[in-house]
């Protein structure tokens, strides 16, 4: 409160220049969900002829779907990947020593700040290492792995919150380790893991990067609408972006509510600077 | 309390994994870097630093190299410039809306890069919705044509992605200065510019360090948005690697421009780390 009342002279700039950042971060969302209804395409201004027909067309277009439908098996499958490998390795990383602990975390966190065409390109050339043709298989191990760092650092955040005397309880109780595991462990972290979950299924939904080099014959919709913007802009892709948007206001807003409830208070910003921070330091 | 089992069956999978599908293809990107290419375009298994020769010599490789650096440098700067005074705006004059404006703040992180990346050539383009405003308001007589594919497209367009990550370690590290420390200052007679450069600006010097260098890094390393909107004078380094590995089929030569885009990232991320720590007051 000091500081609103000491310093109020300065407040008009950040407020005006808080105005221009969001101007400019909403700009390009705005002018996309406007020309999705331009019935003159895309561009000109003014815009006019509002119609629908680019949601029509779009709805009649078979490989748009058919990459829908590609792109949402690749993210289940590329969450359950992440987090069958990224929850474990979170326990591990709290409960366990090991050789190379401090390795293994920085290892797993490269994905996420290494520019995704790193990634790619060497599971690229794994995979033709190992002769594997490519597919979404391929896309989804891909993802899968860049995604651990994701849910490993979600839970392991959670983990540091988490009583243990509850896990220590039922194994004195003669619960074994599996059924601890499923009846305690897991339900106290319910909401990290799904929160972890949301952002995985996001991530992959929109990755591009990395399945850029491990496509196969099916498009994800990422390539579907890249394969299209190589071509020329077409309306159609801005239908497609609008839905998009909404889709994914939706999932942040059902994944902020989460992380209130988990937390109290959201702080995403935390968690980068925590993995960049865990990507550093050894705890 | 946990048996030896129980560390093992964590443990075990996860780095059996990680060692597969991470170690592995990066340890291999290091071998294919040392290897060459046959005229009949087999890959030779004879390890030489000819690639690394290629990259000191050839000098398109590192003048686009430095031009991408140049690229990721302006990027940052100019997310720096729009996301720190809104961090701070939103730190200490948020009031009841702060929530709410945060969320505001992060809902662009979600939408999809590539729409957004989209949006900004239906923007640019020479008939696209700048141009013709332009044109409409009699602002501008042709359309002005530097506005698309042009570095200036590319640095605005990466601007406008990573502004936001830029913000998010910044904000939580302004969130995490104790408020007592700002009155404090203010009970002892500093000016608000005082208490900014010599109390508030310190102490968030960790999470400017990560939001520099998550956007240096991440746009340093795009190819999609030079793709898309640069050019050819918009061409960065990771396209130059993607030619390689498809059209120029070579891919020991993309293989080491890569490896050398790894160990500049590592050696980043290794200086932000000892800076962070030399600022970091607790």
């Amino acid at each position: 409160m000091t500081s609103r009342s000491s310093s109020n002279s300065r407040s008009p700039w950040l407020l005006a220049h808080a105005f221009l950042v969001f101007g400019f971060l909403y700009l390009p969302i705005g002018v996309l969900i406007v020309y999705s209804f331009n019935g003159e395409g895309v561009g000109g201004f003014p815009p006019h002829h509002l119609t629908l027909d680019w949601y029509r067309t779009l709805f009649n277009d078979g490989a748009i779907w058919d990459s829908v439908i590609n792109s949402l098996e690749v993210a289940c499958a590329a969450m359950i990947i992440a987090l069958a490998f990224g929850v474990p390795a979170a326990l591990a990383l709290d409960r366990a020593q090991f050789p190379g602990k401090a390795l293994f975390r920085r290892l797993v966190l490269l994905p996420l700040i290494l520019p995704g065409i790193i990634t790619g390109l060497s599971l690229l050339m794994l995979f033709d290492l190992a002769h594997t043709k490519l597919s979404l298989l391929t896309i989804v191990l891909g993802h899968g792995t860049a995604l651990i760092s994701v849910a490993t650092t979600e839970v392991f955040a959670g983990l540091q919150k988490f009583d243990r005397a509850q896990e220590e309880a039922s194994l004195d109780l003669g619960a074994n380790y599996w059924q601890t595991f499923w009846r305690i462990t897991v339900p106290n972290l319910k909401l990290p893991i799904i929160g972890a979950a949301l952002l995985i299924f996001t991530l992959s939904m929109d990755e591009i990067a990395v399945s850029f080099f491990l496509i196969g014959r099916d498009n994800t919709l990422p390539l579907e609408i890249w394969g299209r913007l190589r071509r020329g802009i077409t309306p159609e892709i801005n239908a497609i972006s609008a839905i998009i948007f909404l889709f994914s206001l939706a999932a942040i807003v059902l994944w902020y509510r989460l992380r209130v409830k988990a937390e109290g208070s959201v702080e995403v910003g935390a968690e980068l600077l925590e993995t960049q921070e865990n990507y550093t330091l050894e705890r | 309390m946990f048996s030896r089992a129980y560390k093992l069956a964590v443990t075990v999978p996860p780095l059996a994994w990680v060692a597969l599908f991470l170690l592995t293809p990066y340890l291999l990107m290091f071998c294919y870097s040392f290897w060459s290419i046959s005229p009949a375009q087999t890959i030779v298994h004879s390890w030489n630093v000819q690639n690394y020769r290629e990259l000191v010599t050839v000098s398109v490789y590192w003048q686009t190299l430095l031009r991408s650096m140049w690229i990721a440098a302006r990027v940052t700067l100019f997310s720096l410039l729009l996301g720190y005074p809104l961090a701070y705006f939103l730190s200490f004059y948020g009031g009841s809306r702060k929530d709410l404006l945060y969320q505001l703040v992060i809902i662009p992180l979600w939408v999809s890069y590539l729409v957004r990346a989209y949006a900004w050539k239906t923007i640019l383009g020479s008939d696209g919705v700048l141009n013709t405003l332009l044109q409409y308001v009699h602002l501008a007589k042709h359309p002005l044509e530097f506005l698309l594919y042009s570095p200036f497209a590319v640095v605005l367009t990466l601007t406008h992605i990573y502004t936001p990550f830029t913000f998010l370690p910044i904000y939580a590290s302004l969130e995490h200065i104790p408020r007592n420390l700002v009155e404090a200052s203010h009970d002892l007679g500093a000016t608000p510019a005082q208490t900014f450069w010599k109390v508030i600006f310190p102490l968030s010097i960790p999470g400017v360090l990560a939001g520099a260098t998550f956007a240096f890094v991440l746009s340093l390393g795009d190819f999609l948005a030079p793709l898309l909107l640069g050019g050819p004078s918009g061409i960065m380094i990771s396209n130059v690697v993607v030619s390689l590995f498809g059209a120029a089929y070579n891919w020991p030569l993309g293989a080491a421009i890569s490896f050398c885009m790894l160990v500049l990232v590592v050696a980043l991320l290794f200086v932000s780390e000892r800076l962070e720590k030399k600022w970091s007051f607790s």
